[in-house]
């Protein structure tokens, strides 16, 4: 035990006042090296950085996955090690609190010993102790934190823009935030964000039609009296793979070309450190690094990547850029020191801390304001549509079993041959045992588009569908992806080859046992239809009604498909 | 935003960047008005037809044309593309979309010395290369750049 005995009463108190239940036969299980919390700065420059939130307010299970491949000059590279490759690329042990918190590994027995990770007022607690031993540490959020949850869509994100405003985020950039629609950004962003002193960046949106900035590229500020930039990059795919109607006005992109000339105004401007916050997906920043001259580091998110170490990429000059991605769901918090000395950049540290609820006292405004927000939903969030003896989890490139038991529903309500379900990356684990409340449900299928969808399609259709979104995730070319996992898919069985080209990535799909034939009509049903206009009960409902009738979840039959072409020693997929 | 600039023009109605240059004495009349149109082109069902009915048959790939469109497009229909041609006397900027059922999207001719730099927005049926093709001193030379399009969904 690392914690003094009185520290370890105060964590106990805190948690139980905080409405935790703890068993503490579990919590005196798991044990963190010594000061492992402590952090010391490293130098006179530094960031923390949060991504990908997704709306988690409470600390929650979130299991890391066995499936994480990556093709062409990315195979086998950071990100994309999963499990045991993991650990030895980094030279962690398994059976340690990194280990459970990087990898799935032996993920049942070590959450039980370790306890959940993230909630915003344990982060908050972190947050705090981290800043107060560097002066000027700007606090950086790279998006996907409005969206996720119950309570993020019932009160349209006012619960997140209060959190992160009382946790601290200097600066901001968005993806799921434009699910609201840019109106709502934009009343949070003039609003919200401009009482608080919050700058929202994004270089990368820009009117469809002369091409303004529709948000500041970038915001210079000073730590320790030095100035820093922070560069925006927003999700660059936004319009295509979220409904294009509710931004109907900006357009997205990488935009290479407009990134440099910012840096280059920041640099001009004086500033000695520049940062990029983005949301590109960390093999686009892998890119993106090796084109851009003038960024010391990018602080990424979106794939949902928790990278250990920054990967350092060469830049066009000769210089150094350093990669990060700072996973999901309130899980880590980033924090990097630069040493900055004559004007530049010579010498970091960084520390991808990962956020665990047991060994973090609440902090008590901040979970005063959680229940504050929580208190008009209690019996709706807790109401317990079933119980769950599977592990149900989503993250991984193919079906995780939540998806296999949301699309079991939509089928069977909707009568349905087939099913998608959409490849999120974001989405809560629950452990065998335990109960699925409405929260859980909602923490998977809580968007602004959550209609469920019967749809008549061809087996040709079915099949190009299948090819689009696996080229979305297997495109060689980074720039071509767009940072989600392969489609859920229901009822239909499959084979896929990543490292082909698309429309020959799928083959041998069969429906019960019988080939999928390209002329005849299949029901298909669906949720999140990204075309205006769609009707059909949120799937939330359609879910709920199914959970509801079973009352117990066991025996999923998870519909995995065939996965060929990959060395077997690929270290991004263990199955 | 420019929220002056965007009124003026909405009060002007549809100021067409064509129109403009024309009057400036920038482009070719031919190429405004259809006394010119190359119907045999615009109708090729493809690349080698089309271009070989422009008098633009193979060009050598050219380090000096920039073709900036997005990787993947947002709106298939609406696809922005620029095209940037650092060749001394650039005549002729042509314009294709390899996949599209009529490859030839349009062909700029440029004259006095113009700037090589056109913009426009093109409409693409599926994922291809968009080519631009430039006539430059009895030279053709050529770029490209692929465009996706997708079904888009399923992201993030």
């Amino acid at each position: 035990m690392s914690m003094s005995r009185r520290e370890f009463l105060q964590v106990l108190a805190a948690a139980a006042a905080s409405g935790l239940v703890l068993d503490s036969r579990a919590v005196l299980a798991g044990t963190l090296p010594a000061g492992y919390y402590d952090a010391p700065p490293a130098g006179n420059v530094s960031f923390m950085h949060i991504t990908d939130t997704h709306a988690q307010l409470l600390p929650i299970w979130f299991r890391e996955p066995n499936v994480n491949l990556g093709v062409g000059s990315m195979a086998g590279k950071v990100p994309h090690l999963v499990g045991t490759h993991f650990l030895k690329h980094y030279g962690l042990k398994p059976g340690t609190a990194d280990a459970h918190a990087f990898t799935y590994l032996d993920f049942q027995t070590a959450a039980k010993t370790y306890g959940k990770v993230g909630g915003f007022a344990h982060l908050k607690t972190l947050v705090d102790q981290v800043r107060a031993s560097r002066p000027g540490c700007l606090l950086l959020d790279g998006g996907d934190t409005w969206q996720g949850s119950a309570t993020a869509l019932w009160t349209n994100a006012q619960d997140m823009v209060d959190a992160c405003i009382a946790l601290g985020v200097d600066v901001m950039t968005p993806h799921w935030e434009a699910t609201y629609g840019a109106d709502r950004v934009q009343e949070i962003v003039n609003n919200d964000f401009k009482k608080a002193g919050l700058d929202f960046v994004a270089q990368n949106i820009v009117t469809n039609d002369f091409g303004d900035q529709v948000f500041k590229p970038y915001t210079l500020r000073e730590i320790n009296g030095v100035t820093v930039a922070v560069v925006g990059q927003a999700f660059p795919y936004t319009p295509v793979a979220n409904p294009r109607y509710m931004v109907p006005d900006w357009s997205y992109g990488i935009r290479d070309d407009s990134m440099q000339k910012w840096v280059d105004e920041a640099r001009a401007k004086g500033a000695k450190v520049v940062v990029v916050l983005s949301h590109n997906g960390m093999d686009v920043d892998l890119k993106m690094a090796s084109r851009v001259n003038g960024v010391d580091a990018i602080f990424g998110g979106h794939t949902h990547d928790g990278v250990y170490q920054p990967v350092p990429v060469k830049t066009p000059d000769g210089g150094t850029c350093l990669v990060t991605n700072a996973g999901s769901n309130g899980k880590f918090l980033g924090v990097m020191d630069f040493e900055v000395k004559d004007g530049k950049v010579k010498g970091w540290k960084y520390r991808l801390l990962p956020v665990f609820a047991n060994f973090l006292a609440a902090d008590a405004k901040m979970d005063a304001l959680i229940q504050k927000i929580r208190a008009p939903y209690e019996s709706k969030l807790n109401e317990v549509l079933a119980v769950s003896d599977d592990f149900l989890y989503r993250r991984g490139n193919f079906n995780g079993t939540w998806d296999q038991l949301i699309l079991d529903a939509i089928m069977a309500v909707k009568g349905a041959d087939a099913g998608f379900s959409p490849g999120f990356r974001w989405g809560t684990t629950i452990l065998p045992g335990e109960s699925i409340t409405m929260e859980k449900l909602m923490d998977q299928t809580a968007i602004t588009y959550p209609q469920s969808t019967l749809t008549p399609m061809k087996g040709t259709m079915i099949k190009n569908i299948m090819e689009d979104v696996c080229d979305n995730l297997f495109n060689p070319d980074p720039y071509y992806q767009q940072g989600g996992d392969m489609v859920r898919v229901g009822g239909i069985h499959y084979t896929v080859d990543p490292t082909k080209t698309i429309g020959h990535r799928i083959s041998d799909m069969t429906l019960n046992g019988k080939p999928v034939d390209p002329d005849k009509t299949y029901k298909v049903a669906g949720w999140a239809p990204v075309a205006e206009g769609a009707q059909g009960a949120p799937v939330w409902e359609v879910v709920a009604e199914y959970l509801r009738d079973k009352k117990v979840i066991k025996g999923l039959k998870l519909n995995q498909p065939k996965v060929v072409g990959i060395p077997k020693n690929n270290p991004g997929i263990v199955l | 935003m420019n929220e002056q600039r965007r009124s003026i023009l909405k009060g002007a109605g549809a100021a067409s960047v064509v129109t403009v240059a024309a009057a400036a004495g920038l482009l070719k009349p031919g190429t405004v008005w259809a006394a010119g149109w190359n119907k045999a082109a615009f109708e090729a069902k493809d690349m080698a037809g089309a271009l070989s009915s422009e008098g633009a048959s193979g060009g050598a790939d050219s380090g000096q044309i920039t073709v900036k469109a997005p990787d993947i497009a947002e709106n298939g229909a609406v696809v922005p593309v620029e095209v940037i041609s650092a060749i001394p006397g650039t005549e002729h900027i042509i314009i294709l979309a390899e996949k599209n059922g009529f490859p030839l999207i349009a062909d700029f001719g440029l004259q006095n010395g113009a700037e090589g730099y056109v913009s426009t927005r093109i409409k693409m049926g599926a994922t291809s290369n968009v080519v631009a093709v430039v006539k430059a001193g009895g030279k053709v030379y050529k770029a490209a750049k692929e465009v996706k399009v997708t079904i888009g969904g399923c992201g993030g």
